[in-house]
């Protein structure tokens, strides 16, 4: 267990790139592990002055609470697209949004396709945790089949909704893109029910970075970060973490999809 | 050498006016009839003359078009797009965020006949759409109206000030038939100015960073906002209410009309004079903010008989009534469709009133 009292920075080291303003994600969410993956690689690259986050529509729309560095909020969905006006007008800033599977892959799956398409040197963070979460609850594209949400109270059926859609396999499948990745943030259980792996926060962690270093070099970058929703999936914390080992990550396998510049290697 | 004269059509006048005020960026969506617009500035990228001309891209929606617009605006760039009837109604998304960020920009709305598909053809049926905010939330909108060639190509000029010195989105209403028409034009000398733009997200480089962000989750804090929109659209009204009047010193009638409508007013202004009648004529730049002031000026005077002739079913009537508030009578001749009235229509309907 880990210990809730203390502030933490105090056990975690302070950041230029976070705010001190506590997070609104739940207990639990990968969100907060993003959030903060997401700060320390532009600390590490020293890239937070030179930086704009695109504010996406759902749980990451308070992003820029707590990301330290300028911002500008897209309507839902446009995040690529506000980003690609941004990039072309000004090469020389890093852009970045994360965005939920609602946002990207649903209401927005155009403006990402197609910065894809033209492969924008642009950097998107997707958390795909199954679900619309800031609504509370609802079918989202990548909802397993059988799921019950709020919109699918007997469960996703495929034969109404299709199957959920594998946003790292559709954008891998383009030319444009330089770097696809996907990762199982959260921690995976172990053969001991008390011990879990956090393996994929320190995957994540070379995601972020890699992410953006691929900009840099002036490629299109998505890292897909597989991730719970346990207050919508109605699971304890701990259910939600196996649910995702046991289910999401069959569906979503995590794995490297496209690595143009060979940055994994260097 | 003194500028020679030009023979253009409206669309590519808009455009060539735009690079010479320094138009950094276009997000080009094709529609009929406004894509000599993008054409005429995907030729003239690149070319040495428009240093400031940095980014022509073609999107693939009309959505991810204005969504561009505005990253590019974010950037405190000078960008523009252009569309047509179902297109504008898809830019309305774009223009409620815009608005809430206080954006600067410009969109170009080449007006066809519609609703929905409708034909290709001149209407003034957005009026509505671009002078009330067509899309959510409510905003002021800055709508300017040009009624020639010449016009089409020195608005984007005013429209890039006012979008910079108010920080909100500016709409050129065009219409079919000016953007397709073909005259001569000199193009005016335009400096290009430059507008302060510190409130841009291009890094915080050693200052304060900045937040453009429409979301305010507290009340309080999003009806302060409301006020602040309001003030402003109060200033604007106050400031920069823009018509040309023609002949209504002394006159008895006095035609309302904007855009194409202005133009055919104007010509039967002079055919009522030579009848006798004595007509005249205030053709509306800005249809927002109304020139308001400019009618309550002539209904002071003594004015009785107004008409407008518009291009709809008498949607500019609404913002003449509230400027003559029931102290004069105002007639109205239309014609919708992509047809337009005839000088006949207007000089009868004229002269029945005046007697």
């Amino acid at each position: 267990m880990i210990a809730a009292e203390g502030h933490y920075e105090d056990k975690l080291g302070h950041l230029a790139t976070l705010t001190s303003t506590p997070t609104h994600y739940c207990a639990g969410c990968e969100h907060g592990t993003l959030t903060r993956l997401i700060a320390s690689a532009l600390d590490e690259l020293d890239l937070r002055e030179k930086t704009v986050l695109v504010d996406s529509v759902g749980c990451s729309v308070f992003a820029h609470d707590y990301l330290n560095v300028d911002a500008i909020q897209a309507p839902h969905g446009r995040a690529p697209a506000v980003m690609a006006g941004i990039k072309r007008m000004r090469p020389d800033l890093t852009v970045f949004a994360v965005q939920g599977d609602g946002d990207a892959v649903s209401i927005g799956l155009l403006e990402l396709v197609y910065a894809a398409v033209r492969g924008e040197p642009i950097t998107i963070f997707l958390v795909n945790n199954a679900i619309y979460g800031m609504t509370g609850g609802q079918m989202a594209p990548t909802t397993p089949v059988g799921m019950v949400t709020t919109t699918t109270p007997r469960g996703r059926e495929a034969a109404l909704a299709g199957p959920p859609l594998d946003a790292s396999k559709l954008i891998a499948s383009l030319d444009g893109p330089a770097y696809v990745k996907r990762v199982l943030l959260p921690v995976t259980p172990t053969p001991s029910p008390e011990v879990f792996n956090a393996r994929g926060a320190l995957e994540g962690a070379r995601a972020v970075r890699n992410a953006f270093r691929v900009q840099q070099m002036g490629g299109f970058a998505f890292v897909e970060f597989v991730s719970t929703c346990s207050i919508n999936w109605k699971m304890s914390i701990l259910e939600s973490k196996r649910y995702a080992t046991d289910v999401l990550a069959k569906i979503f396998p995590p794995g490297l999809f496209k690595d143009r510049f060979g940055v994994e290697q260097r | 050498m003194s500028a020679a004269a030009e023979f253009l059509k409206g669309n590519e006048a808009l455009a060539l006016g735009a690079l010479k005020t320094g138009l950094n960026a276009y997000f080009a969506y094709p529609i009929t009839p406004s894509s000599e617009i993008p054409e005429t500035l995907a030729t003239e990228f690149g070319k040495p003359e428009w240093p400031d001309f940095k980014v022509f891209l073609q999107a693939a929606s009309e959505l991810e078009a204005i969504n561009m617009v505005m990253g590019a605006a974010a950037t405190g760039a000078k960008v523009m797009t252009a569309t047509s009837g179902p297109g504008f109604s898809l830019k309305q998304e774009g223009l409620s965020f815009a608005s809430s960020m206080e954006l600067p920009m410009l969109i170009v709305d080449v007006n066809r006949a519609g609703p929905g598909l409708g034909n290709l053809g001149p209407e003034q049926t957005d009026y509505f759409q671009a002078t009330r905010g067509g899309g959510h939330g409510g905003y002021p909108n800055i709508v300017l109206a040009p009624s020639s060639v010449p016009e089409m190509a020195s608005l984007p000029s005013l429209g890039f000030s006012l979008a910079f010195r108010y920080r909100n989105p500016v709409i050129i209403l065009a219409d079919a038939f000016l953007g397709q028409l073909k005259e001569d034009l000199v193009f005016p000398e335009v400096p290009t100015e430059r507008f302060d733009v510190s409130w841009a997200t291009t890094g915080a480089r050693g200052a304060e960073r900045h937040i453009l962000s429409s979301l305010h989750l507290d009340y309080g804090e999003q009806n302060r906002f409301h006020e602040h929109l309001e003030a402003k659209a109060e200033e604007i009204a106050r400031l920069e209410q823009r018509a040309e009047t023609y002949r209504t010193e002394d006159a008895e009638v006095v035609l309302i009309a904007y855009g194409i409508c202005g133009r055919l007013c104007r010509r039967a202004v002079g055919m009522l004079r030579e009848k006798g009648i004595r007509a005249g004529l205030v053709r509306p730049i800005t249809v927002s903010p109304f020139p308001r002031k400019e009618l309550g000026t002539l209904v002071e005077r003594g004015v009785r008989n107004f008409m407008v002739v518009e291009l709809n079913m008498g949607q500019m009537v609404e913002d003449v009534r509230l400027a003559i508030g029931g102290r004069a009578r105002i007639e109205l001749v239309h014609r919708t469709g992509g047809l337009l009235p005839s000088y006949l229509d207007i000089v009868q309907r004229a002269e029945e009133i005046s007697r």
